[in-house]
């Protein structure tokens, strides 16, 4: 087991490798200088060349990648161009508002989901089945900025009961910081309810005609157990996996929420960064939202084991 | 030869043989597909009639006419001394200009932006996935690359994209097609992996077909079907992530009217006028829903055997 993660772990570093190349020469295929950028517009020829030489932009291409990836393994991120800050403090102090919301909503989406999914399949053809599948395609084409508005006009605005937008750090109080983050997470977190009440449907409704389902119902066990121990545990590997890829949904999610409830999180500081051009940050905030893509997948890979023992590694 | 020519029992099918029902026949059976295409088409038609459906220049900044409630009337007096009075059917937005045109033009911008990312990803992905399929040594190197761009959600790689060029609806295609390539890839490598094994594909090798004519003649057939279905969805995903990268400001120039831009332009008074986002966010989710349930009826008839891919 132990190994098994060691090698999985070790399967990502070829994929990061690549993410960084790509993103690496995102920022060397740009029109614009970088340096003429950070030395603005009263700069004179020698001064955008001194900056040239200090962030090593007169070296060649590999050379420059190799010092890069030293420095993004050191948490050297660079300085942003736009925010004249150092990158890492820069996402260090937009991290908590999006891990906020993330945690918020995945919890939120597979509390509602799951039982959604599997009600649907025990009550398969009825009205709730209908209901759920029709939600999940809906779920998929309504763009999450319209269900954000939606949420905001009828809640917030029309009955007063939340606040419309912002954000408040955990540390000014609890109360403030749910208040602010019930409406975004519900926003984000539609579109991954109909991604995995689908998929529990799909893979409950493929477990229940199993023998084991017959037998446990033979020797009297409830149904809410026959569903949840034996036909819900029997299809939860799918499940899992999607909640993983989904991940790249909700990172979508997440840059839209935070500039609907302008949230200053990650994602806003995404879209200001590709406003302002400002590429040093862009490629930080892109390499980290990739590995923890990967990162989550690769947990997903290792419960396998938990949900399923028949799954050696 | 006329059909009265053939003797009746051929004509006629046997009564236990049932023919299998044609292709359009299965497609026009399915309610998924023919809702599906129905409203795609009526958006089309919308988009195409654009200019006779009541509407003004949709680009046409009216600074006396602001922000007005849907169903707002406005008198122009004509050259000629005439008065004409245009109803702004959904409004106005902050520069005046009638949202109904907006909304109505922006059915063009979405559709072409979803048929060419889908045509452009499908085409690019398909010569990639067959070269990567067909050429083992190459099929590595490909497949890690294309892994490498999987691993980058597909919205922040299409944002990193479009910050790399000047705004604009060329620059918003090439980032919304790279991050469907991988998955076209893949697709298309799967198929011709399992159909290089076919027997007629080795007959094929065996009396020395060249690898180009196999790759069309054999191996392209079979890729048709599902990519049809895949086209469809990358079609829907293409006009969302294009309205998520216009609704942003970083897509395509906010004067062009697409139902991004409309909302984006709603955002900031969206408290007292929130038909400005209401309005093309109806339209774009219907669009989108439509685009799926077509492919949803395409996938289940064309394409059986992926039909239980989630």
């Amino acid at each position: 087991m132990f190994s098994y993660v060691l090698r999985r772990l070790a399967a990502t570093i070829p994929v990061m490798i690549i993410v960084a190349v790509l993103v690496f020469l995102m920022l060397r295929l740009t029109p614009s200088d970088p340096a003429a950028i950070i030395a603005g517009d009263n700069a004179n020829a020698e001064q955008v060349a001194e900056i040239r030489k200090r962030l090593g932009l007169d070296q060649p291409i590999l050379t420059q990648f190799i010092i890069w990836s030293a420095k993004t393994l050191h948490g050297d991120l660079g300085e942003s161009f736009f925010f004249k800050k150092q990158v890492a403090d820069l996402i260090l102090d937009r991290l908590e508002p999006t891990l906020s919301l993330a945690f918020f909503t995945i919890v939120l989406a597979v509390l509602i989901a799951i039982p959604l999914g599997v009600l649907a399949a025990y009550r398969h053809g009825g009205w709730l089945d209908r209901i759920v599948m029709g939600f999940s395609v809906l779920g998929f084409s309504v763009p999450v900025f319209v269900i954000g508005y939606l949420l905001i006009y009828v809640f917030a605005i029309e009955l007063n009961w939340l606040p419309v937008q912002g954000y408040q750090r955990l540390s000014q109080g609890i109360g403030g910081w749910l208040e602010r983050l019930i409406l975004p997470s519900v926003t984000l977190s539609v579109i991954y309810v109909a991604l995995i009440a689908r998929i529990t449907r799909t893979s409950v409704l493929e477990v229940m005609n199993e023998d084991y389902i017959r037998t446990a119902r033979a020797k009297g066990q409830t149904e809410g157990r026959v569903l949840t121990r034996h036909a819900l545990a029997n299809a939860a590997v799918p499940i899992v996996t999607v909640i993983g890829l989904g991940v790249a949904l909700l990172i979508g999610g997440v840059v839209v929420t935070e500039s609907v409830y302008t949230i200053p999180g990650l994602g806003r500081l995404t879209v200001d960064a590709v406003l302002a051009r400002d590429y040093p940050t862009i490629q930080a905030v892109i390499l980290l939202f990739s590995l923890a893509y990967v990162l989550i997948n690769l947990l997903v890979d290792v419960t396998y084991t938990f949900f399923d023992p028949r799954i050696r590694y | 030869m006329s059909i009265e020519a053939l003797p009746a029992e051929i004509a006629e099918p046997a009564p236990g043989a049932r023919r299998r029902p044609g292709t359009v026949r299965l497609l026009l059976g399915n309610w998924s597909v023919v809702i599906g295409a129905g409203i795609v088409l009526v958006l089309a038609l919308i988009g195409a009639l654009a200019p006779v459906l009541g509407t003004t220049d949709p680009s046409e900044i009216n600074p006396v006419f602001r922000n007005k409630k849907p169903g707002a009337e406005r008198t122009i007096r004509t050259d000629d001394g005439k008065e004409v009075t245009f109803v702004h059917r959904f409004g106005t937005d902050t520069l005046g200009r009638d949202v109904y045109s907006r909304v109505v033009y922006g059915a063009r911008v979405s559709l072409i932006i979803g048929v060419t990312v889908a045509a452009l990803s499908v085409a690019i992905g398909l010569a990639i996935g067959l070269v990567a399929g067909y050429i083992r040594w190459l099929d590595g190197i490909i497949m890690r690359l294309m892994d490498g761009l999987m691993a980058i959600p597909a919205i922040l790689l299409a944002m990193g994209v479009v910050s790399l060029s000047r705004a604009g609806l060329v620059a918003v295609v090439i980032a919304i097609v790279i991050p469907e390539i991988p998955r076209v890839v893949r697709l298309v490598r799967a198929i011709v992996l399992s159909i290089r094994e076919e027997p007629y594909v080795e007959a094929a090798i065996t009396v020395g077909t060249p690898t180009p004519t196999l790759l069309v003649r054999h191996v392209l057939p079979n890729t048709v079907a599902p990519l049809i279905v895949q086209g469809t969805f990358i079609c829907a995903s293409a006009i969302l992530i294009e309205a998520i990268l216009s609704f942003l400001g970083i897509g395509i120039p906010p004067e062009t009217p697409t139902w991004g831009n409309i909302m984006a332009e709603g955002r900031s008074l969206f408290r007292i006028f929130p038909h400005n986002i209401f309005y093309p966010g109806v339209f774009l989710a219907v669009a989108v829903l439509a685009i799926n349930m077509l492919g949803d009826g395409l996938r289940d008839t064309l394409d059986p055997r992926f039909a239980k891919r989630v």
